[in-house]
């Protein structure tokens, strides 16, 4: 029987789906017996929902600032290349 | 963008076109730097590193093949700019992640389990981005890298193994671990009932 500090340990091997037959059985098992378990999976899940959510503005184009400075000074780098 | 649009551009940019390369400078650039700026706190860094990286894209595009998007070539590209600017920025030593990874009793137990987050602390958008920002910031450095790479950059393992100079299974270990640490972070913030 996996401790829950195990269950913690191959999380992330479980949700990519690369634990061996027996492990991920054993890891399943644990799941339907202990709530916390459960719990901390669903939490781990969303906290990488909401890293990518909360780091990329994909709520309408990227900001269209372009700083004229930087595309000018892009454009010069090349020219004295 | 069309495949042959695509095509178009790759030629125009390979022959050295002015007008075309000014055109992708300007539709690329403010994508590009909101990566940069992921990763560097300062203003002025994320521009140097969007900078270098047109130059490096410039001196390479006549090897590029179009295996991949331009766009997402072009943000690789960043992306390791971006890294090469921060490892010359980095001064002191960094702390540890084990102070940020959850507690276990002697028998395995969590010394604090897990509880579901509410559901309503997750739809205050601006209050949700700032904690867990801050929570993404307050990873060691070798570890809050991994996290922006394969999770908000969306490299696999191999490409951020690559890109770091380590193993994959070190990748696979400090995503992991920074993961765990960001979730321990924001986890008060977020309980039911708190
Ligand atoms: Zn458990």
């Amino acid at each position: 029987m996996l401790t829950c500090r195990e269950f913690a340990d191959f999380l992330m091997a479980y949700l990519d789906e690369e634990l061996e037959d027996v492990q991920r059985d054993e890891f399943e098992q644990h799941i339907e017996l202990c709530p916390p378990c459960v719990h901390y999976l669903a939490t781990y899940a969303e906290t990488v929902r909401l890293g990518k959510q909360c780091c990329v503005s994909d709520d309408g184009p990227p900001p269209a600032d372009a700083p004229e400075t930087l595309v000018q000074a892009i454009l010069a780098a090349r020219r004295v290349r | 963008m069309h495949d042959s649009d695509e095509r178009a551009l790759l030629r125009l940019l390979q022959a050295g076109d002015d007008a075309a390369y000014e055109e992708f400078v300007r539709a690329q650039t403010p994508r590009m730097l909101s990566v940069a700026r992921r990763f560097l706190r300062n203003e002025e860094d994320a521009r140097d590193a969007v900078q270098d990286a047109f130059v490096s894209a410039f001196r390479a595009i006549g090897n590029f093949e179009g295996g991949s998007r331009i766009a997402t070539w072009l943000h690789r590209i960043v992306v390791n700019a971006s890294l090469m600017k921060l490892r010359s920025k980095r001064r002191k030593p960094e702390e540890s992640i084990e102070e940020l990874l959850p507690r276990w009793q002697e028998d395995g137990h969590a010394a604090r389990p897990a509880a579901p987050w509410a559901a309503e602390k997750l739809v205050e958008q601006d209050e949700l981005r700032k904690l867990v920002q801050a929570g993404i910031e307050r990873l060691p450095e070798s570890h809050r890298e991994v996290l922006l790479l394969r999770d908000i950059e969306e490299l696999d393992t191999q490409e951020a193994a690559e890109m770091l100079g380590i193993s994959t299974n070190a990748v696979k270990t400090r995503l992991h671990r920074a993961r765990q640490a960001l979730r321990e972070v924001i986890d008060p913030a977020l309980r039911e009932g708190t």
